[in-house]
């Protein structure tokens, strides 16, 4: 207590400088409330705890084997005693960034259509599909992949091949010009996976801006349109820079989901494990698909190197979606100033 | 001078039909002239507003015909018909509710805003039918601005950019030095050019309250409005900045036609030269129940409900 | 929309302020800002890129391929737009018009797409869907190549709602009481909660997946069943379900609990007659979004179940079939009979997903109506 209480009740207070003990004075039904909710606190803590120390300590004798190597070293080999998560690192990144180099743009331009353009009965019903879009199940958006996108996706990798194929990242280890070009070097890529994982994902990013969109301050939008603005020009100075911090954090969150994803992923691509910035081409491998390709052979020393993996694209999607939801938070405050 | 395309009833009819809710006035009594027009003169109280000088000046005059509008099925307001000069201020007056900003609104067509809102008549700008099929929007609120109750100042831009914000947003491009120019002139004229000229890039949040409404008037007045209306822009402000708005007010009068929107008795007096007062009772729409001079609304109102309200007697 | 406007002028009191000028009607205007310019420029566009793509495209260059020719009119579509407006307008309005037709072309892109996956499966799976046995009749037996009218899913549906039912009466009163334990109980110890469980919605589903099998399978002995394929969709959504809850609970305006408790409510009595009813729309919506994305997770299931070809509804013993198991395996296993079969399954996956999206459009309109 800094100041002093004036308490005109009592002549005599017990003591101005102390601050008072409050009794919360709970009926018994609320003492067994708080008992029990805290007992189901407790229990999910234990629950949550227990799997993230669980894949923490499991991880624990594969850095002491392997230490940093496991980092570095590109091929999955237990049966010769090498084993590392480069590529499938380098793997998961690649599907995860093509996903959300595709799934940007569309979101953007959804949510904006959503919260700005869409006549204000249809929004809501657009809501909701872009909310049933993101309760798709992923193995859908495989099967779409797999079977729809493919066949003509591999196409248009040719085409980026032969016309920016000078681009390292547009390149495949074959000829575009021959005259039977060969298909098969352009399917089960990390291209063909991140086009089907950037469906699943984008509802998630579109969702995020939509919500901070709708929450872009009407006084200023009405001050833009007041000075006659196009609905362009009052979206540009006002619900985009209101929502930028939504527009980044909710593309992490998809990018962080994005980085999970697994059967979508298992359908699409063939499993390979060299370092290679060629999403174009066949072959990739991802964490989540090299867990769910090794998992059944795995004896015990190879399931702790497989959960490793696991420990560390959690600790990845950890950090992304921490940073993530601090961005949209602060944006959020930010707006009340 | 058109003072009234709107009659005010005369003075002791709804005395006479006492059985009707007082609003129910017989509409034949509308069509009188003006009871006190011969009783005032129009120009006492506006020395600076001589009749003819209009060509000089940049204002644009204003009309209503016959404006109803409805928010859903809900109608808000009936028939309103008012004439706002070129280069005077009008003040709309009127208890809350009574739909006094939905009118306001609808003169630069903000009320489309809201989705289920709709509306009937015509709003005349220099006799062009701002509604009339085929009229682009965007031209028609750069013609008509508007300074709104609460200062929205962009928050994200400088105060500079702020006050050509809507040079940019029309896609008119100026040179830099025009630009320090117009930056200069419209922060002179809405009066806050000696407070800010030293921290233009500061963003327009960095200001207290009444210098960002002040920095709204002159951001408003930075794309050389014909009108300029004005949603209650002191209901958020200290008595201080109030009055500092209120000087704006009467010193931009000369290049553009002010409407503005108050709850505030005094204010009207002082700013105005015209005013409406508006009404809505019993769950009708509201209307315009009274509309002249403002002394004439003030001193001599004609109809009992205005006496009662200029008088505080409810509102 | 005029009748009904109509009908509530008709109604209101007589008005006094009838104007002056009668010659200007009450009936509510056309307010559309959309100049006749503005459409034509649009259509002039659309159909005069359309044509010369056309042309340039099939005609005059060797090029092929629907999805290329779209993209090329688009694009031509694109810049004939812009420069059609900007015949007659300022750069602002080639801007705007130019974005508008972008967004809305985003949209629709990402609409269609979506059209196309549910389109897509329908019709590689109608063919199992009609038939009857499909529905009613398990894999076992069932060889290769024997046709459609053999076999079908009921192991795998009854397999998912087991497997899921079990998860949610564990994970629900969990998920919840602990949504409860953050909210209205709170104190430095629920903040630690808090972000574990935000940390915990991080976790990649096939790590939870493995984490069970690597528990109960590996280390505890026990045999894929329902309960272990339970225990690992249960792990998926507990985080998931918490947090929504969380969510859905914090947004609820603080004065409704404290007008409880100053009428003297006991925290608990706030809580079951103010707080959870109150919020009991958001609350149904955010769970079963979060069940949704239970039954529709493959990984889980993957390493905890195995994917059998009978019928067994016993959660305890033997393997269990899934609906996203099925599907994945029926798939990889190339046959195209199986995959057909796949593709059926994946339709009822479809289906179930929409049926409880449809459930919670259900009760977020109630959240409405009782407004």
């Amino acid at each position: 207590m800094t100041s002093t209480m004036v308490d005109p009740f009592h002549d005599i207070a017990p003591d101005p400088e102390v601050a008072r003990e409050i009794d919360p004075g709970l009926p018994r039904e609320d003492k067994v409330f708080h008992l029990v909710a805290r007992a189901i606190g407790i229990a999910v803590l234990a629950i949550m705890g227990a799997i993230g120390l669980f894949l923490g300590a499991q991880s624990i004798p594969t850095f002491a084997r392997y230490g940093l190597g496991f980092f570095t070293e590109n091929q999955w080999q237990p049966e010769n005693d090498t084993l590392g998560i480069s590529a499938v690192l380098v793997g998961t990144f690649t599907v995860a960034l093509v996903a959300l180099a595709i799934a940007f743009p569309l979101a953007l331009t959804t949510a904006i259509y959503i919260s700005e353009y869409a006549k204000p009965r249809a929004k809501s019903m657009l809501i909701s599909l872009i909310d049933l879009m993101a309760a798709v199940p992923s193995i859908i958006w495989g099967l779409w992949g797999f079977f729809l996108l493919q066949p003509k996706a591999l196409h248009f990798s040719h085409w980026l091949h032969t016309h920016l194929g000078w681009v390292p990242f547009f390149h495949v280890d074959t000829d575009p010009e021959a005259a039977s070009w060969a298909q098969s070097r352009y399917t089960a890529s990390a291209f063909i996976a991140g086009i089907a994982v950037s469906m699943m994902v984008l509802p998630m990013a579109a969702a995020v801006m939509i919500h901070v969109f709708g929450q872009a301050p009407i006084g200023e939008r009405e001050a833009a349109l007041g000075l006659g603005s196009t609905k362009w020009g009052m979206v540009r100075t006002v619900v985009l820079p209101f929502g930028r911090g939504g527009i980044i954090g909710g593309s992490m969150l998809s990018l962080g989901r994005a980085l999970g994803e697994t059967i979508a992923v298992v359908l699409i691509i063939s499993p390979a494990f060299d370092i290679k910035f060629r999403p174009l081409e066949v072959g990739t491998s991802t964490v989540s698909a090299l867990i769910a390709g090794r998992f059944g052979e795995a004896t015990s020393a190879q399931l702790s190197a497989l959960l490793c993996a696991g420990f560390v694209l959690f600790i990845i999607t950890l950090i992304i979606n921490t940073l993530a939801a601090m961005i949209v938070s602060r944006s959020r405050s930010g707006a009340q100033e | 001078m058109t003072a009234h395309t709107m009659d005010p009833p005369e003075s002791g009819s709804s005395d006479s039909t006492i059985t009707l809710p007082p609003i129910a006035v017989p509409s034949a009594l509308d069509h009188l002239p003006p009871p006190h027009a011969h009783n005032e003169p129009i120009h006492a109280f506006d020395p600076r507003h001589p009749e003819g000088t209009d060509q000089h000046l940049g204002g644009g005059t204003l009309e209503a015909r016959a404006v109803s509008a409805w928010f859903g099925t809900n109608k808000v307001l009936e028939r309103v018909s008012l004439e706002m000069p070129a280069n005077t201020v009008t003040a709309l007056i009127g208890p809350s509710g009574c739909g006094k900003s939905t009118f306001l609104r609808i003169l630069n067509r903000m009320h489309e805003l809201v989705a289920s809102a709709s509306l009937a008549g015509e709003v005349l700008l220099d006799d062009q039918d701002i509604y009339a099929p085929g009229t682009r929007i965007t031209q028609t609120r750069k013609r008509i601005g508007m300074v709104f109750q609460k200062p929205n100042p962009f928050p994200v831009m400088t105060i500079a950019d702020n006050v050509t914000a809507g040079l940019k947003l029309n896609g008119i491009k100026v040179h830099r030095s025009d630009r320090d120019d117009i930056i200069e002139h419209s922060l002179t004229r809405a009066g806050l050019w000696k407070e800010v000229k030293d921290r233009l890039k500061e963003p327009g949040s960095a200001l207290s309250g009444g210098q960002q409404q002040r920095l709204c008037i002159a951001r408003s007045l930075a794309i050389e409005p014909e009108v300029l209306l004005m949603d209650e822009p002191c209901s958020a402000l200290d008595p201080t900045s109030t009055r500092r708005v209120e000087e704006t007010i009467l010193e931009i009068k000369d290049q553009v036609t002010v409407v503005i929107v108050t709850h505030n008795m005094q204010q009207a007096a002082r700013v105005s030269q015209k005013c409406a007062f508006f009404l809505a009772e019993m769950g009708t729409p509201g209307g315009i129940v009274e509309a002249g001079e403002t002394s004439q609304i003030f001193n001599n109102p004609v109809d009992p409900r205005t006496f009662d309200y200029v008088n505080g007697r409810f509102g | 929309m005029t009748a009904t406007i109509d009908r509530a002028s008709e109604t209101a009191a007589p008005s006094p302020f009838a104007p002056p000028d009668e010659t200007v009607t009450d009936t509510p205007r056309v307010l559309n800002s959309r100049t006749p310019d503005d459409a034509l420029s649009f259509w002039g566009s659309l159909v005069g890129s359309g044509a010369l793509v056309w042309l340039l495209y099939t005609q005059i260059l060797p090029f092929s391929g629907r999805i290329g020719f779209v993209v090329c009119w688009f694009i031509a579509f694109l810049v004939m737009y812009a420069g059609v407006t900007a015949m007659g307008n300022p750069r602002n309005v080639v801007v705007d018009r130019l974005m508008s037709a972008i967004v809305r072309s985003g949209a629709l892109f990402v609409f269609g797409t979506l059209a196309t996956a549910v389109v897509f499966t329908f019709m590689r799976g109608v063919e199992a869907l009609t038939n009857v046995n499909f529905f009613t009749d398990d894999m076992a037996g069932v060889r290769p190549t024997s046709t459609l009218d053999n076999g079908g899913i009921l192991h795998a549906i009854v397999g998912s709602l087991i497997e899921v039912g079990l998860a949610v009466i564990v994970t629900l009163p969990l998920g919840i009481g602990c949504a409860v334990y953050m909210n209205e109980v709170g104190g430095k110890f629920s903040k630690v909660v808090r972000t574990i469980v935000e940390a915990m919605t991080a976790l990649p589903s096939i790590v939870a997946g493995l984490f069970i099998y690597t528990t109960l399978i590996v280390t505890l002995g026990l045999s894929r069943t329902g309960i272990a394929a339970a225990a690992a969709i249960g792990v998926m959504m507990l985080p998931i379900i918490a947090r929504s809850a969380d969510v859905v609970l914090r947004v609820m305006p603080g004065g409704l609990r404290e007008a409880s408790l100053a009428l003297g409510a006991s925290k608990w009595q706030t809580v079951k007659q103010v707080v959870l009813p109150t919020v009991r729309p958001g609350l149904a919506t955010a769970l079963i979004l979060g069940i949704a994305r239970g039954v529709g997770e493959t990984s889980p299931v993957l390493l905890t179940s195995g994917a059998s070809t009978y019928f067994n509804a016993n959660p305890t013993n033997e393997p269990m079939n899934s609906l996203p198991l099925f599907v994945f395996s029926a798939v990889r296993s190339g046959e195209p009979l199986f995959i057909a079969r796949g593709f059926g399954a994946a339709m009822v996956l479809l289906l179930l997903v929409l049926i409880l999206f449809i459930i919670t459009r259900f009760l977020a309109r109630q959240k409405v109506g009782r407004r």
